[in-house]
């Protein structure tokens, strides 16, 4: 006997890996003209795995203190071994992950796979994306540069104008009055400890959902499968799904790295406090709809301040999102189509918003 | 009860009378004396409780310091100095209004050109009245003000730009135009620099002078120290019947660019030098060495540039170079020693700090190259892994595992 079948036969005695492996084995995953968006899910969960192998890198030689932040990205840029590839993939993936994430968000939710008794998928993915939100909101302000601070500066401002509570949580947020360096501290444990820990508690839990319930076939394939069942095909998730999302990974790395080093990540200047906000200021892309939104709104609506309604809009958008499923199902017989049809203005709004957010000067 | 009666009457018409007496001198002068509602309530006299009896009460009746007051009626011009020095000068007085107000300003006027001419019966020169105002007279840092530091020029003009009042004087009226096109005039107005000289600032406000000859040096050197202290070292100091006026101009001062040096047409050097002279060719190679670092500095911020626009971090680069932009504003302020071994010393300094930075931006760049070659290296170990995920997909498919 070799011995790495000694060892195999020494672990199996222990922890009976064919059981374990079994339910892994059995799944399959749907095979129709639609089954590519399946790909998705793994794809974000690629990118979430690149953030922590790049990010755990950076953490060797990051430095997170007002004093020392910017020095500590530009010594890891300029004179670590690859470190700028390591930041500009770490910033890339960032990037392409709330890509994915919002991708695979609006698949399910435009093929319906929210559906009973897949509601607890949904929510936990959901919850993945706001997240995800946060691993980008808390991490751009970390290399401490001008555009980051005045940046997050404006970001967190914005619930301040939550009547009551606001400027409790701007000051919770901010560790103060203002931006300093106790809101770098704070944005640096939420973005290496707490959300971390979170993220990867709720993608496994999304990920046992997902085996647990299977894969969601369209509400119209359904259909079509069950007049002609002949047309029902699926392949086995492992090796056959597995190897072909691995060969996704490895273009997505090969993206990554083509990213990486024709556009490699900025440090720009130092922040200085002190310092006046420079000209044309704007968040990541992918809060641009909302701060271009608060831009454009009027000052009052309705005899109300026009922020404070953009704001609230905000907050109730996520729990409308969450309550997907259950929304779909209390809107009656015309849910599903009123819910297509709330899903297709939301993508216009924010690709539209977003647009004009990149465009303004 | 009687007396208390006629008490009460008495305290009652008094006030209606003290009430009246600065609304009736308004009312009876508003036309005449045209003063604005604005202008009267802006007044800063007014605001420190005085009111038209303060100057224009007569000796005997109202203000102890009514001596230059001979009337309730307007107030006689050869009057005006004496009246306003009856308190500006008085620094008891003034020290219950403003402790830090100064109170040389009469004695001051007596010594200037306004206040010698003055003495000697020439009415037309300047009073007091002429440039601060008569009525709604606000202080000096008001922007409104007549002697406001963006105002200053406007108000001396109003007498040094009328070649008909100044006909009997003999002398120029074109200072105002030519200062308006000069570049302290430009830093005054639209920068909004209220420390760039107008024309207070050189020849006083005061004790207004024209600065000698001797003295016009001593006047830009309060501002321009170091230029003034190279010229001092330069063998122009001797020569320059009009110090820095001689190259400069005195009103319509210009920016002084690299062109302003050297034997080029507009050079001022060529005004006197010729090329083949000592000091010719020092001049043409100053100008020369100038713009050579000048177009360093360009060539190698444009190559920071390039590299930063390729995401390449150079900020320090940058940041040094701004260094060597000092280094050519300080040969820009030594090249006032005419000596050529003086500028370079600083035009080295610079050129070292622009190789420096050039370095540093080729090596972004070459890096970059470097990094774009080596992409296909992993690039293409990726394709390898993709194409053999594949064709292992296929074969393990058509095998039947599927």
């Amino acid at each position: 006997m070799s011995a790495t079948a000694k060892v195999q036969n020494w672990i199996d005695e222990r922890l009976d890996v064919e059981e374990l492996s079994a339910p892994l084995l059995k799944k399959t995953v749907p095979v129709h003209r639609h089954s590519y968006w399946y790909f998705l899910g793994g794809l974000t969960l690629f990118f979430f795995m690149v953030q922590i192998a790049t990010g755990l890198l950076l953490l060797l030689y990051y430095r997170p203190s007002a004093g020392e932040a910017y020095e500590s990205v530009q010594r890891i840029t300029n004179q670590v071994h690859f470190g700028w590839l390591v930041r500009s993939i770490h910033a890339w993936s960032a990037n392409l992950m709330v890509l994915s994430v919002f991708a695979h968000l609006f698949s399910v939710a435009f093929y319906r796979a929210y559906r009973k008794p897949r509601e607890l998928t949904w929510i936990s993915g959901v919850l993945v994306l706001f997240l995800v939100l946060g691993f980008g909101f808390s991490g751009y302000l970390l290399p401490w540069n001008t555009r980051a601070y005045f940046a997050t500066k404006v970001g967190t401002e914005v619930p301040g104008q939550i009547p009551i509570i606001g400027r409790a949580i701007m000051i919770l947020m901010r560790g103060g009055e203002d931006v300093t360096g106790a809101t770098l501290s704070r944005f640096f444990a939420l973005h290496v400890c707490l959300l971390p820990a979170l993220a990867i508690g709720m993608v496994m839990l999304h990920l046992a959902l997902v085996q647990k319930f299977g894969t969601s076939v369209p509400a119209s394939i359904e259909n079509e499968w069950k007049s002609y069942p002949s047309r029902q095909k699926e392949i086995r998730f492992f090796p056959n799904f597995f190897l072909r999302e691995l060969a996704g990974w490895y273009i997505a790395l090969a993206v990554l790295v083509i990213l990486a080093v024709l556009f490699p990540s900025e440090l720009g200047i130092k922040a200085d406090p002190f310092g006046s906000a420079p000209p044309g200021i704007k968040p990541e892309w992918y809060f641009l709809a909302q701060f271009q939104t608060l831009r454009m709104i009027p000052s009052k609506i309705l005899g109300i301040d026009g922020e404070l309604v953009g704001i609230l809009g905000f907050g109730v958008a996520p729990v409308a999102l969450i309550g997907l499923p259950f929304l779909e199902n209390m809107l009656g017989k015309r849910g599903v189509q009123l819910v297509r049809a709330g899903l297709v203005l939301g993508l216009l709004y924010l690709c539209v918003m977003s647009l004009i957010g990149y465009l303004a000067k | 009860m009687r007396v208390k009666f006629n008490f009460r009457l008495a305290s009652f018409i008094t006030a209606l009378v003290l009430l009246a007496i600065p609304r009736v001198s308004a009312e009876v002068h508003s036309n005449p004396l045209n003063i604005s509602a604005a202008d009267a309530k802006a007044d800063v006299h007014s605001h420190k409780g005085m009111n038209c009896a303060t100057c224009h009460a007569s000796r005997e009746t109202q203000s102890p310091k009514s001596a230059a007051a001979t009337s309730a009626g307007p107030i006689r011009r050869e009057k005006v100095n004496q009246l306003c020095g009856s308190c500006h000068a008085d620094a008891v007085r003034m020290k219950q209004f403003n402790p830090s107000m100064r109170t040389d300003q009469l004695p001051k006027y007596q010594t200037s050109v306004h206040g010698i001419k003055f003495a000697h019966g020439d009415s037309k020169v300047a009073v007091c009245t002429d440039c601060h105002g008569a009525h709604g007279i606000r202080p000096a840092s008001d922007p409104l003000s007549p002697v406001h530091p963006l105002n200053v020029a406007t108000t001396c003009q109003r007498c040094h730009a009328d070649a008909d009042y100044m006909k009997a004087y003999g002398i120029k009226t074109d200072q105002f135009s030519e200062y308006t096109n000069s570049v302290h005039h430009k830093a005054m107005k639209d920068r909004g620099d209220l420390s760039a000289p107008t024309c207070s600032t050189c020849h006083g406000s005061h004790g207004a002078v024209p600065p000698g000859v001797n003295a016009v040096a001593n006047v830009c050197s309060t501002c321009h120290m170091m230029q003034a202290k190279f010229f001092d070292q330069s063998p122009h100091k001797d020569l320059f019947a009009d110090g820095c006026a001689t190259c400069h101009g005195s009103h319509a001062i210009k920016h002084p660019t690299d062109d302003f040096i050297g034997m080029s047409a507009g050079a001022a050097c060529a005004s006197c030098h010729g090329a083949d002279d000592e000091g010719g060719k020092a001049a043409t190679a100053i100008h020369q060495h100038l713009a050579a670092l000048e177009n360093d500095i360009a060539h190698s911020k444009a190559v920071l540039d390039r590299a930063e626009h390729f995401g390449m971090d150079v900020s320090d680069a940058q940041v040094e170079l701004k260094s060597a932009g000092d280094a050519l504003t300080k040969a820009r302020v030594s090249l006032h020693t005419a000596q050529l071994s003086r500028v370079d010393e600083d035009l080295q300094a610079g050129s070292k700090i622009v190789a420096k930075s050039r370095t540093a931006g080729e090596a972004a760049l070459a890096e970059r190259q470097h990094r774009r070659r080596g992409l296909w290296i992993p690039l293409s170990a990726i394709l390898a892994v993709v194409l053999s995920l594949v064709v292992y997909i296929r074969e393990m498919e058509r095998n039947g595992s599927r």
